[in-house]
């Protein structure tokens, strides 16, 4: 079993990207409400080939359906912050314990492991600054293996459209 | 500020993870008609609260296989504008994300690159050469998990699907 999951593994990861992969692609990152037709008028390519190259892209995993991206300001969450923590690396469940406890928390929006002086990262959203302490007070300081943490908070995002130099 | 019952909260979790699917099919899942759906998600949309829609794409497979985010402290503020610092780093093409923060940093960038070598190519001939750039802080992503945040607890994964 596991086996075949390598095999399907690297069977996905051998697919071959050409240029025109590459445009459709481009322009999908651009404006993912695009239909097929008008993705192929702007790719230079048929409609039939478009949706056949599109099908491809999906089924070997390299594009993904296009999901919703929430403002959290205008649900009435109006701080964000970005904690960086280091844990105690002598425990080997420290990882595995920090992230379980981190999926616990509702006003966690996104969780990232890293290589580097900060281990995790924790995007953390709260309604004002008297929510954030709260949330902050029991919900983080409280998290498993924590050996230090440092916070950004965010003023203003100036970039966030989620190109790639494709 | 927009008010959300429960059914408004289960639509945002379910076009969070896939904003393809179409009122009709959002509609049955929450026990809801196709027109009550479509008009909620367009007082959603309205109230700015989906900001828009993102295809997911397998970064790796297209050849970037390295995400860094950098810390970035401007090295002479007061003397170089912010909106200078913010114009140049903006328009590099490998900055996927450049957040204004508060803190031990003025800055935080995300990054892709082909592979390290790559990324050391970005780093020092775009981000070092950057107008007023100070210190700065690399950090390899190697996961990162989206969480669907403050809406409620998401419905049984046999009602989701």
């Amino acid at each position: 079993m596991r086996n075949f999951i390598q095999k399907l593994a690297i069977g996905e990861m051998s697919i071959q990207i050409d240029d025109t992969d590459r445009r459709l692609i481009r322009h999908l990152l651009a404006d993912p409400d695009l239909s097929t037709a008008d993705l192929a008028t702007r790719a230079g390519v048929t409609a039939a080939t478009c949706w056949r190259r599109l099908d491809r892209l999906r089924g070997a995993g390299v594009i993904r359906p296009a999901h919703a991206v929430i403002d959290w300001r205008a649900l009435g969450y109006e701080v964000e912050v970005s904690l960086r923590f280091t844990l105690d690396k002598t425990n080997p469940r420290a990882f595995d314990e920090f992230i379980a406890g981190a999926r616990e928390v509702p006003e966690v929006i996104g969780i990232e492991t890293f290589l580097g002086r900060v281990d995790v990262r924790l995007n953390v959203i709260a309604r004002d600054m008297g929510h954030y302490q709260e949330v902050y007070r029991r919900r983080i300081l409280t998290l498993p293996h924590i050996a230090d943490i440092e916070a950004l908070m965010l003023v203003a995002t100036i970039k966030d459209d989620g190109a790639l130099p494709v | 500020m927009i008010d959300l019952d429960d059914t408004d909260r289960a639509l945002l979790r379910l076009l969070a993870q896939d904003a393809t699917q179409g009122a009709g099919a959002l509609g049955r899942v929450l026990g809801i008609s196709q027109p009550s759906a479509w008009r909620r998600i367009r007082r959603l949309e309205e109230a700015g609260v989906i900001r828009g829609r993102r295809i997911g794409v397998d970064r790796a497979a297209l050849g970037f296989g390295v995400t860094v985010f950098l810390g970035i402290k401007l090295a002479t503020k007061g003397r170089v504008s912010l909106e200078d610092f913010e114009r140049a780093v903006t328009a590099i093409p490998e900055v996927q994300v450049v957040q204004h923060v508060l803190g031990l940093f003025d800055y935080r960038l995300r990054v892709v690159a082909r592979d390290l070598a790559d990324f050391e190519r970005v780093l020092r001939r775009r981000i070092m050469t950057l107008p007023g750039v100070g210190q700065v802080e690399a950090n390899v992503l190697l996961s990162e998990e989206p969480r669907p945040g403050p809406l409620g607890t998401p419905a049984p994964p046999d009602r989701a699907a």
